[in-house]
């Protein structure tokens, strides 16, 4: 066998090691219903307000609906990011990963197997927000083409955030400090147009929403989802989301090939 | 001080493991300082030391997971630092802390490792099944770890180990914490793996453990080779051992202790220690001259010479750190 189907071996193997933990151990997937919590919260206690201040004033909680899903989605995203960068950290405490360097494993297999299933638990995320948006009366005015659009953009977020989480993971000793790492994605939904139009935000705010990664990820979204205009946001966004893996993944891979106290 | 007191049996096997001038420091902690080692294929090579005398940094360095200050390290033939993939398809590592993952079961965890070692699917799993079997571990098989005492994860730990069927095996301290009939059934392991050819570097801070199941033991002291040598050319580099002999009142330890002219007496707990190599031999001549001189002895216990004695003679006058039992 080739180096390169042993290490697609590897990763297989690492996966299937996560996805008898998280069977085993659920608790992950609990995270997932959050976001759907944080999407009924915008939208029947501020949706009323929020909503009158869209579309030209004649808004109501339906639009702010459709307006707060992407911000939503994304912080789903942004949740598991967070719960990869606790289990990499407390997987590394473990003595099965120091088995692990003393094996001929491919260096990325251990880590690859962490983005994986955090991949997938974020798309069970993203799969009950969405669920739940449609439910309460969420209508994509948009194709299937623009829906697979919107998944991809989804994946491409959910690969560069988990990457980067990786990397909190290992970069800390500590379960506690791998948990709050990540929490600056969580919170820049909120300083971007996620629940607000970048135009309403005090003048530094604005400039600071305009140019960080997720507004014109969401302007994506938003386009994709319900049809406002994406102009060079896609563009953008795809760089961020492949540079910001790009660094997540090479900082991941030194970090994990750093010597550690025993 | 070193004694080298080289054997020719060793020297004349190809090296499984060569280790020259070997230096690792931890900020101004010298942990290793310049060792040599030369462990023969298809021999039990004991490192023999206290707590923080160096044992298990050596291990974590031939196992590649730390990086040596500097140094020359082949292992199986491969230079450690240009070919460490080389080096880890050869080995196998059975840590002090069991690295057994808690949330999967036995079988779970052995297959892993197969699957790792690239094994084809079938044979891992029926080798997998074996090894359990083997390990005594057959009806915990479908178990998941966290339900498992400490001398199965260990045994468990060994079968993660013995899967790829590596070449060589470095065992760090496999007994710490197991009851006698645990550690009973790691030495038969051992000696069954070696019958099989397999080389082993084994940890321990036991001078039992060393010669009942090594070839030749290396002491380590502070980060150096204090003496290096088979178990017998060790042994007479240590004082001997004695027996105390306990008494139920004072007439009897008197009269033996006229009786055994070298021997110490303890008049508060009743007690005499009699210098005596340990040997069959030399305890029924002293049970006989107790007999010939009609002296009542409550018990008696014997005392091998043990690491303490090893460190005593090999350091000089410095106690060792550690508690041999």
């Amino acid at each position: 066998m080739n180096s390169v189907s042993n290490t697609m071996r590897d990763a297989m193997t690492m996966l299937r090691r996560q996805v008898v933990h998280t069977i085993r151990y659920p608790v992950i997937l609990m995270i997932a219903g959050i976001p759907v919590i944080l999407l009924l919260l915008f939208v029947y206690v501020f949706g009323g307000t929020m909503g009158a201040g869209l579309a030209g004033g004649t808004g109501g909680r339906g639009v702010y609906l459709a307006y707060v899903l992407p911000g939503i989605l994304l912080m789903t995203v942004a949740m598991g990011a967070q719960g990869t960068a606790i289990s990499v950290s407390m997987d590394m405490t473990q003595g099965i990963v120091a088995r692990f360097r003393t094996m001929a494993i491919s260096r990325g297999a251990v880590l690859s197997g962490h983005v994986a299933i955090s991949m997938i638990q974020q798309g069970i995320g993203v799969a009950l927000v969405v669920g739940a948006a449609l439910l309460i009366g969420f209508r994509s005015t948009t194709g299937p083409i623009q829906w697979l659009g919107a998944v991809g953009v989804l994946a491409m977020v959910a690969l560069a955030v988990t990457w980067l989480s990786v990397a909190c993971g290992l970069v800390t000793n500590s379960v506690e400090m791998a948990s709050n790492l990540p929490m600056p994605l969580m919170l820049l939904p909120f300083l971007g147009s996620g629940f607000v139009p970048t135009a309403t935000l005090p003048v530094a705010m604005r400039w600071f929403a305009e140019y960080q990664p997720f507004t014109p990820i969401i302007e994506t979204l938003r386009g994709l989802l319900v049809g406002t205009p994406i102009g060079a946001s896609a563009w953008v966004a795809m760089a961020w989301c492949l540079a910001i893996t790009a660094v997540g993944y090479l900082w991941s891979v030194r970090l994990y090939g750093r010597e550690r106290p025993s | 001080m070193s004694h080298n007191l080289g054997s020719t049996r060793a020297r004349s096997r190809a090296a499984a493991i060569q280790v020259r001038g070997l230096r690792k420091s931890f900020g101004d902690h010298v942990v290793l300082d310049g060792i040599d080692l030369d462990v023969a294929e298809g021999t039990v090579f004991s490192l023999l030391g206290a707590n923080g005398a160096g044992k298990t940094t050596t291990v974590r360095i031939l196992s590649t997971l730390t990086a040596p200050d500097s140094g020359g390290v082949r292992v199986n033939g491969h230079d450690l630092f240009r070919d460490a993939d080389s080096v880890r398809r050869a080995i196998a590592v059975t840590g002090q802390f069991s690295a057994v993952d808690d949330l999967l079961t036995g079988m779970e965890n052995v297959v892993l490792m197969a699957d790792l070692r690239h094994l084809p699917k079938d044979e891992g799993r029926r080798r997998a099944a074996e090894l359990l079997e083997r390990l005594d571990l057959a009806e915990a098989a479908g178990k998941p770890t966290s339900t498992y005492s400490g001398g199965m994860k260990r045994r468990l730990d060994l079968a993660m180990t013995l899967i790829g069927d590596p070449k060589i095996i470095f065992l760090d301290e496999p007994t710490a914490g197991l009851d006698p009939r645990s550690r009973r059934t790691m030495w038969a392991i051992v000696r069954d793996l070696v019958a099989q050819g397999v080389t082993i570097l084994l940890t321990t801070q036991y001078l039992e453990e060393a010669d009942q199941l090594a070839d030749r033991i290396a002491v380590l002291d502070r980060g150096g080779l204090v003496a290096e040598g088979t178990p017998a050319e060790l042994k007479r580099l240590v004082p001997g051992g004695h027996v105390i002999l306990q008494f139920a009142e004072v007439g009897a330890l008197e009269s033996a202790a006229r009786t055994f002219h070298s021997a110490v007496p303890d008049a508060d707990a009743l007690t005499l220690l009699v210098p005596c190599d340990a040997g069959v031999a030399s305890l029924r001549a002293l049970l006989g001259r107790l007999e010939a001189e009609s002296i009542e002895v409550a018990s008696l216990s014997v005392h091998s010479p043990d690491l303490d004695d090893v460190f005593l003679a090999l350091t000089g006058s410095e106690e060792p750190k550690v508690v041999a039992r």
